[in-house]
């Protein structure tokens, strides 16, 4: 029989200033509890993934405008925080993604082919991700944090050290399932790191308009984790706090809680018009915070970036973008079928019958 | 004491007769709830990955001590408290079965899965088609459901059209305490979720369980009771209503009715229900739910469309009506019971 229970006397302070590394200038910040000293080919391979990101990006858009995308919600603007947060994981630990999440995706060696399924319109929720233990795109906002933190279960029942990432956004942390992810995680000290790309704007409705508290961050104090503000623009300081966090649930300590300040420098999605809703001002101060300029200026200054990397960014890019629009120009439609049979392990006789009208229907147009 | 009916498993297009089902040798009485926790108790014993979890479980043995003693048997990794969080006892189920785990959670009542709904209609029920069928759910979802029992608001609902209607989910429904423990055993080995809902006004029936041979599986009806003038179609708590006003037509009237205990909806054994159907030429539908697009909705359109030639009578429903849930007192009015059947089946029968 479980005895009573006591209250944690836990309590956690959290900082409305944003953890910085490096500032927008690209000099070193006075910051000196994260290290930002890492072998000169991890900070390239960091400034590699980061514009690699934004070309693909760019091309997914690109794919959109020319009517091969029925869709696209660009990432732009949060490079540094989803390459920072999934850059120090191991590829046991597993993400739980929205659908914003390129960068992320691109670390764990997702293809631009498995990426683009979801915005051609050929599968739900992206092909061959969990191989890489990388949950589905997740559309309804915010119900995912939930997966994470049974993911989390699952590896303390394992014995593992693994850890699970809940990709959220500003937005989702207004959903009642984001509370209740983040109190179970607590409750169970559930190895999950809440990661909060903090980008400003839910589609139209700002940050301001989802919360009266002094920052998301603010809200572990309530549930008895850590919770930290990082500058989303700062790759490193991103690196830095989820490795931090990701320690800390692998040693058993519980989750974390970070919030990512970041801006979607586009629309929400390409049918979205931000103009009605958002100043070119504000676009404008943001822009000028652009995450893979500053990261360059600072390679630049310690001498990491070189022509060559450049170049292998250049190459890389190229490569990528024409598997993009290869696959999606290119590839067959799925088969309808399979839509039918992946509904339950074994089809049921009701489906089935359904199925065989189908399949009936399309010989006789055939 | 009921005959149970079962169709030879090897039932051909011609073999609609149903077959007796010879009875194997019980071991144990137990009521509903007992066998529930048998079940349980055995799958935990049988498999490491399965996984009890819900409010109440643990420490208390649930609100209807259907998980008593598996905290203590299996430990906190493998019965758990949770918070009072019905979203997040399936969202977590969903995120424990993608690591492989075996879960069967509980939502303590049926009025309270509605917090859950989003999780398992947008994820549970559609997690195998988005991998592209890389991923198993085998989730079981209990829920103590429907009326009959006198409790307060939210207590007594019957959300099974809402899970029957959901592409991925499989519904269950047992009658009996044999059916609960094999249904239960069923539901966990199944590889795709499972909202397995428990009439509470049958949890303390009481019979001899077998819990050694296999009973039916998911997707097989059963034919509680063989007759040749009507066919009521039921599940759950109504079966033995249905039961019982085959006594009552055949003291009183003379009529013969053949009750199919349904037991599964999702998959559905239409089958069993033609054969019957086809014999009888006259079909009732009984449950508790609200009539319009309840559970009988559908199958009265099947019906209709698959064996209009075989009807004498239009398809009937005795059923719950169109408001909420009523007040304890007033649900002995409300419930579709014996009279309300007799007089569908009366009016099958002079069509």
């Amino acid at each position: 029989m479980a005895g009573p229970v006591q209250a944690p006397l836990t309590s956690f302070d959290v900082e409305l200033e944003p953890i910085q590394l490096v500032a927008p200038d690209g000099t070193p910040t006075d910051e000196t509890r994260y290290r930002r000293e890492i072998p000169p080919e991890t900070l390239g391979w960091l400034y590699e993934l980061m514009a690699v990101t934004r070309a693909l990006d760019a091309e997914f858009v690109n794919l959109q405008r020319q009517g091969e995308l029925a869709l696209f919600a660009s990432c732009r603007g949060q490079e540094a925080a989803q390459i920072g947060s999934a850059a120090c994981l191991r590829k046991t630990d597993w993400l739980f993604p929205q659908y914003r999440e390129i960068g992320a995706f691109l670390v764990r060696g997702i293809t631009p082919a498995q990426m683009s399924a979801v915005w051609r319109g050929r599968w739900h929720g992206g092909l061959g991700f969990t191989e890489k233990c990388v949950a589905p795109i997740a559309i309804p906002i915010g119900t995912h944090g939930l997966h994470a933190v049974g993911a989390a279960m699952a590896a303390q029942r394992l014995g593992e050290d693994s850890v699970s990432v809940a990709y959220l956004g500003d937005g989702a942390m207004s959903e009642g399932d984001a509370h209740e992810a983040l109190n179970l995680a607590a409750v169970f000290k559930a190895p999950c790191v809440f990661f909060v790309q903090n980008n400003q704007w839910a589609i139209s409705v700002p940050v301001s308009k989802q919360q009266a508290g002094p920052s998301i961050a603010h809200r572990a104090i309530g549930y008895g984790m850590p919770g930290i503000r990082v500058d989303g623009n700062d790759v490193l300081a991103c690196q830095a706090v989820m490795a931090e966090a990701a320690q800390r649930a692998r040693e058993g300590r519980g989750p974390t809680l970070i919030e990512a300040v970041t801006y979607r420098l586009g629309p929400h999605t390409t049918s979205d018009d931000p103009t009605r809703y958002r100043s070119q001002e504000e676009v404008d101060k943001w822009a000028a915070l652009d995450p893979i300029p500053r990261y360059r200026t600072y390679l630049q200054n310690i001498d990491v970036w070189t022509e060559r990397l450049e170049h292998r960014v250049d190459t890389r890019a190229a490569r990528l973008c024409t598997e993009l629009r290869d696959a999606v120009v290119n590839t067959a439609d799925m088969d309808i079928g399979e839509l039918f049979d992946t509904v339950y392990a074994e089809i049921t006789p009701t489906l089935q019958s359904q199925r065989d009208q189908l399949m009936a229907e399309l010989a006789k147009e055939a | 004491m009921t005959q149970i009916i079962e169709r030879p498993a090897d039932y051909g297009d011609d073999a609609h007769e149903p077959a007796l089902f010879t009875p194997v040798p019980t071991t144990t009485s137990l009521t509903m709830v007992q066998a529930i926790n048998r079940a349980l108790h055995d799958a935990m014993a049988a498999d490491d990955r399965v996984l009890v979890f819900g409010q109440d479980v643990a420490t208390l043995g649930g609100v209807f001590r259907v998980t008593e003693g598996l905290n203590e048997t299996f430990g906190d990794g493998r019965c758990f408290d949770t918070p009072l969080a019905e979203s997040a006892i399936i969202g977590i189920a969903v995120g424990l079965a993608i690591r492989g785990f075996v879960p069967v959670p509980e939502i303590q009542f049926d009025g309270f899965s509605y917090p859950a709904f989003d999780q398992m209609v947008s994820h549970l029920a559609k997690y195998r088609v988005r991998t592209h069928g890389d991923v198993d759910m085998p989730v079981t979802i209990r829920i103590p459901s429907f009326g009959g029992i006198g409790a307060v608001e939210h207590h007594s609902e019957s959300t099974e059209t809402y899970w029957a209607h959901t592409a991925g989910l499989k519904v269950v429904v047992p009658s009996t305490p044999s059916d609960a423990y094999w249904l239960l055993r069923h539901s966990i080995a199944s590889r795709d979720p499972v909202v397995f809902l428990e009439p509470k006004r049958r949890y303390w029936a009481r019979e001899d369980v077998d819990t050694v041979t296999p009973g039916l599986p998911i997707g097989r009806a059963a034919v509680r009771r063989v007759g040749d003038d009507v066919t009521v179609l039921t599940y759950g708590g109504l079966v033995q209503t249905a039961l019982a006003a085959a006594d009552l037509a055949a003291d009183h009237y003379g009529w013969s009715l053949e009750v199919v205990d349904l037991r599964s909806l999702n998959p559905l054994d239409f089958d069993t229900i033609a054969a019957s159907v086809r014999k009888t030429g006259r079909a009732v539908v009984v449950h508790e739910g609200a009539r319009t697009l309840g559970f009988g909705a559908e199958l009265a359109a099947r019906i209709q469309e698959e064996l209009f030639y075989d009807l004498e009578a239009p398809v009937l429903r005795a059923t719950g009506f169109d408001t909420p849930y009523p007040p304890a007192r007033l649900e002995k009015l409300w419930l579709p019971g014996v009279d309300r059947l007799i007089d569908c089946v009366e009016r099958a029968m002079s069509a």
